[in-house]
Order: structure tokens, then C-alpha cells, then sequence
């Protein structure tokens, strides 16, 4: 069998104790993959660990225990193979989008000239849909929605082998949510970019992502399912909701976050190696449900 | 139909009212100065009485503002040289003090703003060193340096350090986690991250202590001028009050106040063009 483009062994993160007090495990045997061009979302409560996740993913902070081979190689720190958009998109404030964009590019291919670096940049700026003059504002004069634009545009144009988001669209209101995650599509299937996002919308999720991994409640979190989305793509926000594996698959996460995720939480009885989380296919049209319900009392007997 | 005056003009409008009325009443207040030149003169005839100084009225200070104005950058001797020129003599002991703490403390602030472990280690000294009142530095720096040229401008450098050094280490130790992961995510070395990073994301918090700092050198000259003598402001209104001239002193206090408000309002400009929002 080949080995998964992005594997993760037996993550574990634990701060150190506070004055008299006990160590915090975050979260404790992560075990999953990601294959190339796939398009993962992570979902757990808030606390969880999902972004003490992401940093490590992306080279920022460094694992207690356990390790990512990424490409056969291990993640040792932050790289311009991984792009990262962050929760508060972290823009340069004394650049203009433009300019922020351009630090990206000029980070990548530091052998280009000028010309080569603005006609890069200007292009996936374009591809967000910010030109027209909006380019040459600074973030403070753009909305939410603009800056969290020049934050994707930034990490694409980098062209990193693993995309990293996190929670990109918390801040923004529903409608520009929508406008941009459409726009995330459109360049994701453009670019078969591999992307591990962060999101607490259930619903979001399921319009962007191939497989969702659902994380059980800090501390001692575990990643405990992979929840396979299985329905077709191109995906349209208005469509896919009358696909019926859609609620099979929301009912299956809206449950997990409002039941499980707790039950499961602090299960850290468990023997010391996770193994892989189970994979969960809630949106398959099988008759009986075969893939679904024998799997449960599995789980909670793993549980104990 | 009505007028609407903007806030600024009004504000001018009432800021030269005040003046007016300020101007009037010290003229109104001041015993004319025919009256007392009158009897001064008869009081010197006779011998009687040393020359006695008054406070002059706002239109004789005007009349020597005008004079010494029109021909700033005469110079007859050491003991009466233009106003242009005793300024600028004062200018450039301030901007080469102010420019080489300048070049110390910037770098030295970024040091200790990046590591906690130099910050730890120089805190103490900077403690002690920085409540000193520069003068008293300044026996020390004559005998050490024996030129009071020299000493007038290490006078300057050692007051301007401080506000520069504490906010540049402070400005540095406070950028932004996420601006500084935006660099090491793009993999940018240390070198780069301090030039394009840091020192954009410090720069107004620099830029306040360098306006700080050249707000304090401005104080600090007229000090030193007066204890080092020679040339320079400083030298100028204690050389006028010797002579007892309270119109050029009290000329030289405005030109003082007006060079100062002129330094603040360039560095105030170089401020804002680092400022940012978020
Ligand atoms: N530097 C730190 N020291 C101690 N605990 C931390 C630190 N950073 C994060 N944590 C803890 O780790 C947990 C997970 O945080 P985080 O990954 O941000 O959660 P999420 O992104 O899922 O909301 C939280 O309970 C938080 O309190
Ligand atoms: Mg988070």
C-alpha cells in the first residue's frame, strides 16, 4: 500500500503544569492521513485543540509526543511548502493587500523580478476578486470579508504543497461566508491543493470538504472519527442540501458534537496507541446502513 | 442664510484673541517706557542708581524680534552674534547628540526587545542610569573629555538614550505573535524578519520615543549652554540677563519655544508616516 501524502503518528500535545497544578494534556494520540489533493475538515468543540493541531501542522509549535511525515519527510518546523491562513488573517497592516501578497511571492521565488512578483500576485488577487483599486488599500480600509480575500490570496499564491485554514470565515456574516467559500471551490478545484481546515459550521464542512474529522472534547481529546462526505462534486450550496445523503451526514455530525463528543471526552483510559480514527460513511445510500450502525457499539465498547 | 465657519477657523480666530488680549494687557501693565527711560537717564546723569532692568512691553520685544530677524546670521565677536547663529550652533550639538544615541539605542532597544534574557541583564543598569539628570553628568564628561563642545553634545546623548532605548525594546518585544508567525511561515531568516517584520510593526512606537527623546535634547541644551558658555541659546539668554537685556531674553525664550514646536512637528510627521491601523 502506498503511504498517505500526510501521515500523523500518535500526536500528542501537553503544556507543561502551571504553579501548582497538573499538566494539561490538549489532546493526546491523534492518528490520521490526508492524501494528496484531498480536502479535509476538522471539527470539534472549542478547546479541543484543533488549532494547537494546525500549528504543529504548519511548523509553529511542536508536538509532545508522536510526529507528521509530510511527503516522507518529517515536520520539524514552518516551510513555504505549507501555507497558512489564520483565524484573524494576520495581514501585514502597513502593507496594502497588494504588498501582502507580493511578501508572499516575493518569499517564494525570491530569484524573480518586480514585474514577475506584481503579475503573480495581482492574478490570484483577481482570482479572490479584489482588484479594481481595493488591491492598493491597507487592510484596515477592507472589510472582513475583502482581508480575509488577501489572506487566501497570500496563501495560494505561494503555491504550498498543504494549504492550512483556520476557521477562515468565523468573523465573517453568512452571506459573504457563502460568497467566499463558493470562491474556495472554484480555486481549490482549479488547483488540486491539498487542505486541512479548521470550522466549527457543520455545514460548511460538508459543502467543502471530501472527509471531516471529528474531535472529541478537551482536555485528552482524541481525533475519533473520519467522517467521509459522500456526495458528488461540483457541490452547490443551494443543490446539495436536497441531496439526501446531506442530512445523513449533518444529522451524524450534529449528533457527535451534541452527544458524543462529550461522552467520549477524557476517554483517556484507552490503551496508549489511538490507531486511526474510525471512518464513518453516513452519506452512503446503502439500504441498511451497513457501513454506519455496526460500527457504534464498537466504538463505545473501545470506550468502555 | 447662515455661515457656517469651520471648527479650525474658529479655533485660530479665538487663538488670536487671546493673544491680543494677552499682549494688551502686559502692555497696559508694563510702566511706559519713555517714562522709565526718562528717569533712568536722569538717575545715570547723576550717578545714582544702578541700571535697573524692566520688564519690556510686547511691542518692544516685537521691535527687537523684527531687528534681530532681519539679520539673523550677523556675527561681531564671541559676545554678539545673530540669533540664526546661536541657534543653529545649539541645532547642531542637539541633532549630532540626539543622532548618536540615535545610532546606540536603536539597535541595543531592538537587542533586548528580541531577547528576555538581554533584556534581564542591562534592566538594572538602564534603571539606575536613566533617572540621572543629564547635567549632573556633565562634571564628569569635562574632565573626561575636556572640551565643552564635546560634553554639551555627550550631555545631549546621554538624555536622548533612554526614552529611544525603552520604546524601541518595548515596541520590538510587542509586535504582533501572528506578525511574526506570518514571517517564520514564509520562511523568512532572522535578518529579514527584523527589516521587514519588526521594524515596521515597532516603527510608531520608535518613532514616539525618538519624539520624546528630541523633545527632552530641547530641554536639556538651554541647560548645558548656560553652564558650558560660548555659543549656543543656552548662552545667549544667560549672556543677555547679564547684561541685563530682559528684551532679548524674553525674545530669545519665544524663538526657545518656537524652534522646539518646530522639531516636535517634524518628528510628529515622520510619525505618521509609520503609523498603521489595525
Ligand atoms: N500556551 C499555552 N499554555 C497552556 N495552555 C494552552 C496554551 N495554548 C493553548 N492552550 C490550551 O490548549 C487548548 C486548545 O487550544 P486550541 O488549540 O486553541 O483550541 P481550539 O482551536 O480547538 O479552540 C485550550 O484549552 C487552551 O487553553
Ligand atoms: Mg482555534
Amino acid at each position: 500500500m502506498e503511504k498517505p501524502f500526510i501521515e500523523v503518528t500518535d500526536l500528542t500535545r501537553r503544556y507543561p503544569a502551571a504553579k501548582g497544578g497538573e499538566p494539561l494534556t490538549v489532546f493526546e494520540h491523534a492518528n490520521f492521513s490526508i492524501e494528496k489533493g484531498e480536502f479535509v475538515c476538522i471539527i470539534g468543540h472549542s478547546g479541543c485543540g484543533k488549532s494547537t493541531i494546525m500549528n504543529i501542522l504548519a511548523g509553529l509549535d511542536a508536538p509532545t509526543e508522536g510526529g507528521i511525515i509530510m511527503g516522507g519527510k518529517e515536520i520539524s518546523g514552518p516551510s513555504l511548502d505549507r501555507g497558512v491562513v489564520f483565524q484573524n488573517y494576520s495581514l501585514l497592516p502597513w502593507l496594502s493587500a497588494l504588498k501582502n501578497v507580493m511578501f508572499g511571492v516575493r518569499a517564494r521565488h525570491p530569484d524573480w523580478s518586480r514585474d514577475q512578483v506584481v503579475a503573480h500576485s495581482e492574478q490570484y488577487l483577481e482570482m479572490v476578486g479584489l482588484t479594481g483599486g481595493a488591491e492598493h488599500r491597507k487592510p484596515a480600509q477592507l472589510s472582513g470579508g475583502m482581508r480575509q480575500r488577501v489572506s487566501i490570496a497570500r496563501a495560494f499564491a505561494i503555491q504550498p504543497q498543504l494549504l492550512l485554514l483556520d476557521e477562515p470565515f468565523g468573523a465573517l456574516d453568512a452571506l459573504t461566508r457563502g460568497t467566499i467559500q463558493d470562491e474556495l471551490i472554484r480555486i481549490w478545484s482549479a488547483t488540486e491543493q491539498t487542505v486541512f481546515m479548521i470550522t466549527h459550521d457543520v455545514d460548511e464542512a460538508i459543502l467543502l470538504s471530501d472527509r471531516i474529522l471529528l474531535m472529541t472534547n478537551g482536555p485528552f481529546a482524541r481525533v475519533a472519527e473520519s467522517v467521509v462526505v459522500d456526495i458528488a462534486r461540483p457541490r452547490q450550496r443551494a443543490e446539495i442540501i436536497h441531496d439526501p445523503a446531506y442530512y445523513k451526514i449533518r444529522n451524524h455530525l450534529v449528533e457527535f458534537l451534541a452527544r458524543r463528543s462529550k461522552e467520549l471526552s477524557g476517554s483517556h483510559g484507552r490503551e496508549a496507541s489511538g490507531g486511526p480514527p474510525l471512518t464513518v460513511r453516513p452519506g452512503l445510500k446503502d439500504p441498511d446502513d451497513k457501513e454506519r450502525e455496526p460500527s457504534w457499539p464498537k466504538l463505545v465498547s473501545a470506550v468502555g | 442664510m447662515t455661515i457656517v465657519v469651520p471648527e479650525r477657523a474658529k479655533a485660530l480666530l479665538l487663538s488670536l484673541l487671546l493673544l491680543i488680549a494677552f499682549l494688551g494687557a502686559w502692555e497696559l501693565a508694563v510702566p511706559s517706557a519713555e517714562k522709565a527711560a526718562q528717569q533712568s537717564e536722569y538717575e545715570m546723569l547723576t550717578g545714582g542708581g544702578a541700571p535697573q532692568a524692566h520688564v519690556p512691553p510686547p511691542s518692544q520685544v516685537i521691535g527687537k524680534a523684527v531687528k534681530e530677524l532681519s539679520n539673523p546670521f550677523y556675527d561681531n565677536g564671541p559676545n554678539d552674534k545673530g540669533i540664526g547663529i546661536q541657534l543653529a550652533y545649539s541645532l547642531y550639538r542637539v541633532l549630532t547628540g540626539y543622532f548618536l544615541a540615535a545610532l546606540i539605542a536603536i539597535p541595543i532597544g531592538f537587542l533586548i526587545g528580541m531577547s528576555p534574557l538581554f533584556y534581564k541583564a542591562l534592566d538594572p543598569f538602564i534603571q539606575v542610569l536613566r533617572p540621572i539628570s543629564p547635567l549632573a553628568w556633565m562634571p564628569l564628561a569635562l574632565f573626561v573629555i575636556k572640551d565643552s563642545q564635546a560634553s554639551a553634545i555627550f550631555v545631549i546623548f546621554i538624555c536622548s538614550i533612554w526614552p529611544m532605548l525603552i520604546n524601541t525594546a518595548f515596541g520590538v518585544a510587542n509586535v504582533r505573535k501572528d506578525w511574526i508567525n506570518v514571517a517564520k511561515t514564509h520562511e523568512l531568516g532572522s535578518l529579514r524578519t527584523a527589516f521587514q517584520v519588526i521594524l515596521p510593526a515597532a516603527a510608531p512606537t520608535i518613532l514616539t520615543g525618538m519624539r520624546i527623546s528630541i523633545g527632552i535634547a530641547w530641554l536639556v541644551i538651554v541647560a548645558a549652554e548656560m553652564l558650558v558658555g560660548g555659543t549656543g541659546i543656552g548662552y545667549y539668554v544667560w549672556n543677555e540677563w547679564n547684561n541685563l537685556d530682559l528684551t532679548s531674553v524674553i525674545f530669545s525664550i519665544i524663538m526657545i519655544g518656537l524652534v522646539g514646536m518646530l522639531l516636535d512637528a517634524a518628528f510628529a510627521f515622520v510619525q505618521r508616516s509609520v503609523q498603521f491601523q489595525e
